[in-house]
């Protein structure tokens, strides 16, 4: 019982001993802050349920999503054990939706990967080094920008197939320009710092200002950022596939289903609705994660 | 004896946070009559939130206590937000330290200064104009009518400190809270604002409290002080009396001060005693 | 021995019809080991001069010499092991996220220092720090704590000359007291040479030997401290600047 105790005091000790003690102090003091917003830790709840949800997937699914059974088509929710019912081709719905969220999340996961960190790039470089880089870069910029998402997946389905991929391609591809924008933004204010120049006048390189210096202010602002987009990125991979455009079938993508349970909606209402009632909790954690988030790491912590 | 202009007795400000509860104000007590009350303290001391509740500016969670807070007699530690809005302005103002940042900056220095007479008293809008005018002429602006429509950025901070005295002064307040008044002003501007302060106050018979972290500059201006530590009133004297001072601490500021006409080797270090802050308020009620 | 040496500096921002001049025609010189004070009201153009000194201003004319080296559009590495400058705002001066123990390593990395370890621990006994500040956050500091810092990082390379440029502008009246005490100690231990620059004649006639008084970019007068203290100037304008600071003091 003392020792943890005697750790949360070494935690919030403001005597850091080390440089693994002052790191892990200040992770710490962030998640206290984070856990005090019961909203966000809602959201987080739910986003890990989803994650184990779809990691054991194999475990927790009673049938193989994709098993048709054509005598059990449309089966009402709870019955013989199927809990969220069949589809019109009488597939496990709760199967197929713990399946799904594999596929939603890896989504979310490429599309993280890929579209802030080429904005956070685009961005600061073009804040820090201004003149003609600037200018040739943030035109660049509003280019992608002006691309309407949805069109830009039907060209590249048109030219590359239709697939996951190439949905997730269309959408890193106009999700980083907003990045780039926020993080230009911040590098122009912070790069008139004095901690800036302090270190500029200690023969630091644009390479080490912009990397060691001005990234770790900028990431705040895009990790919340990021977080706030993922819901609006789920619900586009969601349309992307509702219009046949991304995951392909027999794929048990969320959005795909929902197009499926259109033709019976009236009469065999859960087909579409439990799939778009995924789609709403993980947007919903999301957003929540991010609201918490941004609590968290919105720079009241860069004052007194 | 008269009434004084304000009497807080026992004031505490209290914030919550998550490593427990913070005390900002301590215990303070005193009383504002037609004079010029000097509140001196560092950064941390709670002199500026003493002023700002006063005017019950204090958001929650921060929390006012106190055994006693009147303006004229009336209470005004309960009293609803609604006559507080009242008081704000009408009987009791403040000046802030920057005018860059106390002065609306997408609002022209004229409507800012009608918005704050009119919400006070009811004139029309070109009655209120007049006496805006007449108001920037007193705060000695020079052609007032055309600073009248120029916007916050386009005064230097000097002018912009005068408008913002003339915009506090305009609905005839009793009493003005002026917080570091001069802090954010070049030398030589200080004086002169310094000068107008002292005219319209002394005009008007009205109880200024002012406050400073410069024990020098209050000195000259107010005719009592008082001194804060951490929360605490720690001295209380009249200003003629200020080098005769007894507590450590005020002993401690005044030595800290580099004088350019008595020059030293070395600076006189102040010694925080931690007996200090333990040490009850002193009241400076009279 | 001059240590610095301006001649006919100009600084001037933007072009044309929407040019302002900050600094016009200043020269002086700076022997090694003197403390230069350089005081005026905000807009006069001090700061403008430590920083044209250190290179963070585009636009100039004129000549600079550091160290017998004249000063050209870029500063290198050896000038900036040999210059440094201490900020005015404390609170704007450290990296929000970075420990002061980081702050320091990257300064020993960047001039190819190598025994880091002894050399932070030296320096936060020199300004007046512990040990148990060395893995701070600056917002684990106070005002004067972060200063403090900042003079260390500006020691860090053992510098001769160092720029401060209202280095107790922002903080409380005896903490001003403490960091003063420091920086003449340093300066007499270590044989720097200063420019500082303050909007305050107290805190200038403190330190400094010799002051140029500056008003809307140019210097008005260069006056010994001794005159100063005995409030004997010759130009109207410094006449005007000791009034006024006499009259808000003591």
């Amino acid at each position: 019982m003392s020792d943890t105790q005697n750790l949360r005091e070494w935690l919030l000790s403001d005597q850091p001993s080390s440089r693994r003690h002052a790191v892990l102090s200040s992770w710490y003091i962030g998640w206290l802050r984070f856990r005090s917003n019961t909203l966000a830790m809602v959201g987080l709840g739910v986003l890990i349920f989803l994650i184990l949800a779809a990691i054991f997937a194999p475990l927790l699914a009673t049938d193989d999503p994709f098993a048709q059974d054509l005598g059990q088509r449309l089966l009402r929710p709870g019955t013989d054990g199927h809990i969220f019912g069949t589809d019109g081709l009488g597939r496990d719905i709760y199967s197929r939706i713990l399946y799904g969220a594999r596929i939603s999340l890896y989504i979310v996961l490429l599309v993280m990967m890929v579209a802030p960190l080429l904005g956070l790039i685009v961005g600061t470089v073009a804040g820090y080094a201004g003149g003609w880089i600037d200018i040739i870069l943030m035109r660049i910029t509003d280019i992608f920008l002006a691309f309407p998402r949805l069109i830009l997946a039907l060209a590249f389905v048109a030219a590359l197939g239709a697939g996951i991929e190439n949905a997730v391609l269309a959408i890193s591809l106009t999700a980083w320009p907003p990045y780039a924008r926020i993080a230009r933004a911040e590098t122009l204010t912070i790069r008139n710092s004095d901690y800036i120049h302090a270190i500029w006048l200690q023969g630091a390189g644009p390479l080490r200002i912009v990397t060691r210096h001005i990234w770790p202010l900028c990431i705040s602002s895009l990790v919340v950022r990021v977080t706030l987009d993922m819901a609006g990125i789920i619900l586009t991979a969601a349309g992307l596939g509702f219009l046949g455009l991304g995951a392909q079938p027999p794929s048990p993508e969320w959005g795909a289903m929902i197009s499926d349970g259109r033709a019976y909606i009236l009469d065999s209402w859960w087909v579409a609705t439990i799939p778009g009632l995924a789609i709403f909790s993980i947007s919903l954690a999301f957003n929540l994660l991010g609201d918490g988030l941004r609590d968290v790491l919105d720079p009241k912590d860069s004052g007194s | 004896m008269s009434q004084p202009l304000i009497d807080v007795e026992n004031l505490w400000v209290r914030f919550g946070g998550r490593s427990g509860v913070f005390d900002a104000v301590r215990g303070v007590s005193f009383t504002l009559g037609q004079e010029r009350l000097g509140i001196v303290g560092e950064s941390g001391s709670g002199k500026s939130i003493t002023g700002r509740a006063l005017l019950r500016l204090i958001q929650p969670p921060g929390i006012v206590e106190a055994d006693q807070m009147a303006l004229q007699g009336e209470d005004i530690l309960h009293a609803s937000e609604a006559r507080m809005r009242q008081l704000r302005g009408g009987r009791i103002s403040m000046i802030m330290q920057d005018p860059k940042f106390s002065l609306n900056p997408v609002m022209s220095v004229g409507q800012q200064m009608t918005e704050a007479l009119r919400a006070h008293e009811s004139v029309s809008k070109s009655q209120a104009r007049i006496q805006t005018i007449k108001m920037l002429d007193e705060v000695a602006i020079r052609d007032p009518e055309r600073v009248f429509d120029l916007y916050p950025h386009e005064v230097s901070g000097g002018m912009g400190q005068r408008i913002m005295i003339a915009m506090m002064l305009l609905p005839n307040p009793e009493i003005l809270i002026a917080d570091e008044p001069t802090s954010a002003l070049d030398v030589s501007v200080q004086i002169q604002v310094l000068d107008i302060m002292d005219k319209l106050v002394r005009d008007r018979g009205m109880g200024l409290i002012f406050i400073s972290h410069d024990l020098n500059l209050v000195a000259k201006f107010c005719d009592r002080i008082v001194i804060m530590y951490a929360g605490r009133i720690v001295e209380t004297c009249k200003a003629s009396e200020l080098r005769q001072a007894k507590h450590p601490y005020t002993l401690g500021l005044l030595n800290s001060v580099p004088n350019l006409e008595y020059p030293r080797d070395r600076l006189d270090v102040l010694k925080r005693d931690p007996a200090w802050r333990d040490a009850p308020s002193v009241s400076a009620r009279q | 021995m001059t240590a610095i040496s301006v001649q006919n500096l100009n600084v001037w921002f933007g072009v044309g019809a929407a040019r302002s001049d900050a600094v016009l025609d200043v020269s002086f010189d700076v022997a090694k080991g003197e403390i230069f004070g350089l005081v005026g009201e905000s807009g006069s153009g001090k700061s403008t001069i430590l920083r044209a000194l250190v290179g963070l201003v585009p636009t100039w004319s004129g000549t600079m010499q550091v160290a017998g080296e004249t000063l050209g559009k870029k500063r290198s590495q050896a000038f900036f092991g040999n210059v440094q400058m201490v900020f005015q705002d404390p609170y704007a001066s450290l990296h929000p996220r970075h420990t002061v123990d980081r702050v320091l390593s990257e300064v020993m990395q960047l001039h190819g220092i190598k025994d880091v370890d002894d050399r932070i621990a030296q320096l936060l006994d020199d300004v007046g720090l512990g040990a148990s500040f060395r893995f701070r956050y600056p917002h684990q500091l106070s005002g004067g704590q972060r200063q403090r810092v900042a003079i260390a990082r500006a020691l860090a390379p053992t510098p001769t000359i160092l720029l401060l440029d209202e280095p107790t502008s922002a903080l409380d009246v005896s903490v001003q007291a403490e960091i003063l005490n420091l920086l003449a100690d340093l300066q007499r231990d270590q044989g720097l040479t200063y420019i500082m620059v303050s909007h305050d004649l107290g805190v200038v006639g403190h330190l400094c030997k010799r002051i140029a008084v500056m008003n809307n970019g140019e210097f008005v007068e260069v006056l010994g401290v001794d005159a100063m203290r005995r409030l004997e100037a010759s130009h109207p304008y410094t006449k005007h600047l000791l009034e006024s600071s006499v009259q808000s003091v003591g």
